[in-house]
């Protein structure tokens, strides 16, 4: 892949640089994965699947979860 | 260094998400709130037995803390992940800006992750979809945001094969095509979902489905927006004195 350099000089628009992967890899994998919990909580828990128990998250989120598009029941 | 950089885009991503959350819980209040309102009037009318339930979350609340609840979460969520998928697209897909690369990050990541799974299975309010098929529609809606993404990522990897040899004008439009073809061929193929009920008025469905696309236009222009400003800040602080696009150099 290209790595281009930062180069911050006064005459062009300054470019960034390529992150690596090494120090994207482990941010990616936990944040990640914690993300998409979240987003399960918000946008599914209680429908087709529950975690926990009742019709609280469900209730709670209701309306959200309509309108942001999920099937919701 | 490299990992603060990362660490320090991804909060920054957190917090535009939920900046942008918050401009598309206004959107979500005035414009949604309404229709799911009167949604749930026309399923009391209809419903098929009274059943005195015990009310677990009240309308008031739903409608207002329980919907900032969902939505900042969402904005977080997608806000953190789009973070992480800039870190890897940050000067790998050409040469952009990082305010301009966040537009873009967040361009196609509206179209994939909402627009191309909302064209097949569209936001239903309340009182439309049969409750017996929750786990079958959250299975194909998920599959179909899933689907989505991948071929987006690998429409994007196509391009970036292609340009050295079609040049990038090309590549793009070819890489375009492949992922419309794709998505043609996953609509054709997966399962119809309709479970509006007959008498439900189709005006008050078309008012709820383009509130939810304006909640979602909303979240993602927020965060592109949002999200680009505070990564050129990050990555290229000078920025702001320096003219943009084909500007004349300054001698020095």
């Amino acid at each position: 892949m290209a790595q281009t350099v930062a180069q911050p000089t006064a005459t062009s628009p300054v470019l960034p640089a390529a992150l690596p992967l090494k120090a994207i890899a482990p941010w990616a994998a936990f944040f990640g994965i914690l993300m998409l919990v979240l987003l399960y909580f918000v946008g599914a828990e209680q429908g087709a699947t529950a975690v926990v128990s009742g019709e609280g998250v469900h209730e709670w989120v209701h309306d959200a979860r309509h309108l942001l598009g999920f099937p919701c029941h | 260094m490299n990992s603060a950089t990362v660490r320090n885009l991804l909060v920054r991503g957190m917090l535009a998400g939920l900046g942008a959350g918050l401009l598309a819980l206004v959107v979500a209040y005035l414009l949604g709130e309404p229709s799911v309102d009167s949604a749930i009037g026309y399923e009391e009318a209809h419903a098929p037995a009274h059943h005195h339930e015990v009310e677990l979350v009240s309308r008031s609340v739903q409608s207002t803390a329980g919907l900032a609840t969902g939505i900042l979460l969402y904005g977080v969520a997608f806000g953190g992940m789009a973070a992480l998928a800039y870190c890897f697209a940050l000067g790998r897909v050409g040469r952009f800006t990082p305010r301009a690369t966040a537009l873009l990050l967040s361009g196609t990541a509206l179209l994939a992750v909402y627009v191309v799974p909302f064209l097949k299975y569209p936001a239903n309010p309340p009182s439309v979809g049969d409750p017996g098929t929750i786990s079958k529609r959250t299975t194909l809606y998920f599959l179909m945001m899933l689907l989505s993404v991948l071929l987006a990522v690998a429409a994007v990897i196509i391009g970036k094969r292609l340009a050295p040899r079609l040049g990038t004008w090309y590549a793009t439009v070819a890489a375009v095509a492949c992922f419309v073809l794709a998505i043609g061929l996953a609509y054709a193929f997966l399962p119809v979902v309709n479970e509006v009920p007959k008498d439900f008025p189709a005006a008050l469905l078309w008012r709820f489905r383009t509130s939810a696309l304006a909640i979602q236009l909303t979240l993602w222009t927020g965060f592109g927006l949002i999200f680009g400003e505070l990564a050129q800040r990050q990555l290229a602080p000078r920025t702001g004195a320096v003219p943009s696009g084909n500007a004349t150099p300054v001698p020095h």
